[in-house]
């Protein structure tokens, strides 16, 4: 090291307004990272399986955890719901048109199918996964896409049994050769062509967003927040109104739902169904939502989701009514729930 | 900007709904206001009697109200939702090269976090001597070094492959900004963990939940990537990485890890979601290339475009865009109003910095004749930027990323621009 350090400070003063820093000795910033620190944070799993923690799932159990956690997005078979990535099919659809990029017809590397699932998954909900639950999905996963059979059990010992079907399909960038003609000296200046033709043109598809649109609609919002605003000051509130505050922090809260629930005027199911006025009303009660059955069940029952019945929910999501779809571990903290509440009753 | 949205006149749907405005009665409107005195001269404005804002009235201060259209957009149809999405930054209605933060693109894999500074924690480990924790105020301590880069997503103008699609630069073009950086160098930091001889890659990783990673090559890491805090001279945005991102530049935007809490020193890639099942790109016969990091030279004419119109009428007109390289500094943009038979040289607002955008500008007299206009970029390496056609010889139509192909607006004698795809 001294040499080339010698060689740099040499070279830095030749260069008298050289604009990098020269590379001095350590100077003694930070500390030591202890070994639990680098545990807590190096969870990358290799292609050699460097990384993969003890433990292990099958077929069956990752199918029920799949359903519990990720078919709310990619769909019971992992055929994907909505625009949500397709995890299983694809087979040998790389050159055609529209090809298939899955787990089975495109990831070259189990490993990173598990790393993803164990560190970024469930959305909104990453790294709550026990390492069986993960080593099961990632079995379902394979099952669905008819890599293994479904008596097929994963763990560090089972996992370079599976042949992935792409794992070939890659070479490394070659744009400085097969893209040499490129660089070219001296590009054409005049007469290139012999005639030109409009060939596609982009209003055709019409797929556009379009901003006059949109502005006239935040313009129209705007005027009906304010006659309502204006409404809103002539009447007396009937009922107590949430605690602003309470409101405030409720809305940060609401950030882990966001993913998947909206809420207010122009709300609209997504992955999860609407939540205005869900605050006091009937559970189960949002046109268009297709519910998991438990929730139909309890709505035929006439659940109702006061205050108490929501946090309930919140705390323990799964373990208030097992088979939700709502894949989402749940609230830890009481104040969050009573934030949470306050912002969706709030909401307009 | 916000009165041309508002005057039915020349609104973009109008332009969309192919009705077509008298090509004249723009530039007559504006010979017409010489006939009579200009009640803006001869009476006095309200502006130049009365008094304006005081000093505190924006402690922060927002582009005034008649700018409000230059914002951020998104395609809602291209994302499930909006966390895991993108939008894209206004050029068509920027000049100049650095991109104002509160308008620069933002693509997010699991949302954009608030992450205090007293809560960050940089974190290196693997291959090195001494792995090392650092607070944010530890890394306030270090020399720093200033550099300003372009950041392009790698799936930048990936909608276009099959055919013109969207109707807009922002839209077309529009996942990329240009930033001044403040910050540390790699190479002053991993020098502090001392690297190993074997040390050949470093994995770096996001803190959020989509714990976003990247491995790169120890030799670019230690060659110009930073870590930076600070962006265009103010704390980094959130949705851009507060408190501290890395840059890596030249390369694709995918790489420059917001939230950044680890940086591994290994021997090998992780070869993680983001390495593998996307940003490679798939050719015609189906195998993918890999590791296609350096964002090839590229370029696009900004004003006139689909959502920048000439509303002027004839006579001098401005021809501007933005160009730039992964590979080095733009030393050329040639730029073509007949759709690429023939090209002139743009003149270039100031000499090309390496992997920054560089402006160029071409003044010329637009007589209301239709053009098919092109801009053509070459870099430093002599790379020039081909044609749509050129990429597909060689990708086929499924790449999604990289797409660096010449863009064509065609704009009629109205002023008026659509994106279109030309032999």
């Amino acid at each position: 090291m001294s040499k080339s350090r010698n060689l740099l400070i040499g070279s830095a003063l030749l260069s008298a307004t050289l604009t990098t820093p020269a590379l001095a000795d350590k100077l003694g910033l930070g500390r030591p990272a202890l070994p639990e620190e680098i545990a807590a944070w190096d969870l990358d799993v290799r292609p050699d399986g460097t990384g993969l923690p003890d433990g292990s799932g099958d077929v069956w159990t990752g199918e029920e955890v799949f359903a519990d956690y990720c078919a709310v997005c990619h769909g019971d078979f992992a055929e994907g719901i909505d625009n949500w990535p397709k995890l299983a099919g694809g087979a040998n659809t790389l050159d055609h048109d529209d090809p298939l990029k899955t787990v089975g017809s495109y990831w070259p590397y189990l490993s990173t199918t598990w790393d993803y699932v164990n560190r970024s998954m469930p959305f909104g909900a990453a790294q709550t996964l026990s390492a069986d639950d993960v080593y099961a999905i990632v079995a379902y996963i394979l099952y669905s896409n008819d890599l293994v059979d479904d008596d097929f059990v994963l763990s560090k010992d089972t996992f370079f049994d599976v042949e992935m079907p792409n794992a070939d399909g890659f070479i490394i960038d070659d744009r400085d050769s097969a893209e040499a003609h490129f660089w070219t000296e001296t590009p054409c200046m005049e007469a290139c062509k012999d005639s030109v033709e409009v060939t596609m043109r982009a209003m055709v598809l019409d797929v556009t967003p379009d901003e006059t649109a949109a502005a006239e609609d935040t313009e129209a919002e705007v005027e009906e927040a304010v006659e309502l605003a204006e409404a809103a000051e002539t009447q007396e509130p009937e009922v107590m109104a949430p605690d602003p505050k309470l409101v405030a922090a409720g809305e940060k809260v609401f950030k882990k739902c966001k993913a998947c629930h909206q809420v207010g005027d122009g709300a609209t199911n997504r992955v999860g169904p609407v939540l205005t006025g869900i605050v006091g009303g009937a559970a189960g009660a949002v046109p268009d939502f297709k519910y998991s059955k438990p929730l139909q069940v309890a709505a035929e029952d006439g659940l109702v989701w006061t205050d108490a019945e929501l946090a309930a929910f919140l705390a323990d999501p799964k373990g208030y009514m097992k088979g939700t779809k709502m894949s989402f571990a749940g609230l830890r903290k009481e104040a969050d729930i009573d934030a949470v509440i306050a912002y969706l009753q709030a909401a307009p | 900007m916000t009165d041309k949205t508002k005057d039915p006149g020349t609104s973009r749907r109008q332009f969309l709904g192919g009705a077509l405005a008298a090509g004249g009665a723009v530039a007559g409107a504006s010979m017409a206001r010489g006939a009579t005195p200009d009640p803006l001269i001869t009476e006095v404005q309200e502006w130049a009697s009365g008094l304006g804002d005081g000093v505190d009235a924006t402690p922060y201060g927002l582009p005034i109200q008649y700018e409000s259209d230059v914002i951020r957009r998104n395609v809602e149809w291209l994302t499930a939702d909006t966390i895991s999405s993108i939008n894209f930054t206004p050029i068509h209605a920027l000049d100049g090269t650095i991109t104002p933060q509160g308008c620069a693109f933002e693509r997010h894999h699991s949302g954009a976090i608030e992450l205090r500074k007293e809560d960050y924690r940089l974190m290196i480990n693997g291959l090195v001597d001494t792995p090392l924790v650092f607070t944010y105020a530890d890394l306030e301590r270090f020399p720093r070094e200033q550099r300003t880069f372009f950041l392009e997503c790698a799936a930048n103008t990936g909608m276009e492959w099959a055919g013109a699609q969207l109707n807009g630069a922002q839209f077309t073009h529009g996942m990329i900004h240009n930033m001044e950086y403040t910050g540390v160098s790699l190479r002053t930091l991993l020098n502090e963990a001392g690297i190993q001889p074997e040390g050949t890659w470093l994995y770096v990783e996001g803190a959020d939940a989509s714990s976003n990673g990247r491995s790169i090559p120890m030799e670019k890491a230690l060659d110009d990537c930073m870590i930076a805090f600070k962006a265009n001279g103010e704390a980094l945005r959130k949705e851009h990485g507060y408190p501290v991102r890395l840059i890596v530049p030249g390369w694709e935007g995918n790489m420059w890890v917001k939230w950044l809490r680890r940086m591994e020193v290994a021997d090998a890639p992780v070869e993680s979601r983001e390495e593998t099942s996307k940003y490679t790109d798939t050719l015609a016969d189906g195998t993918s290339r890999k590791w296609t990091w350096v964002m090839d030279a590229k370029s696009v004419v900004t004003s006139p475009s689909p959502q920048s119109p000439i509303t002027h009428g004839p006579g001098p007109l401005v021809i501007t865009g933005l160009a730039w390289s992964g590979r080095g500094a733009i030393t050329r943009v040639d730029v073509s109003r007949d759709g690429g038979v023939t090209w002139e040289t743009a003149r270039l607002a100031e000499d090309g910095k390496p992997m920054a955008l560089t402006r160029f500008y071409l003044d010329v007299d637009w007589q209301g004749e239709e053009m098919l206009l092109q801009s053509r970029a070459m870099d430093s390496t002599g790379y020039v930027q081909p044609t749509k056609a050129q990429l597909r010889e060689v990708r086929g139509l499924n790449s999604i990323y990289h797409n660096n192909c010449i863009q064509t607006w065609h704009v009629n004698a109205n002023g008026e621009a659509e994106n279109v795809e030309v032999s």
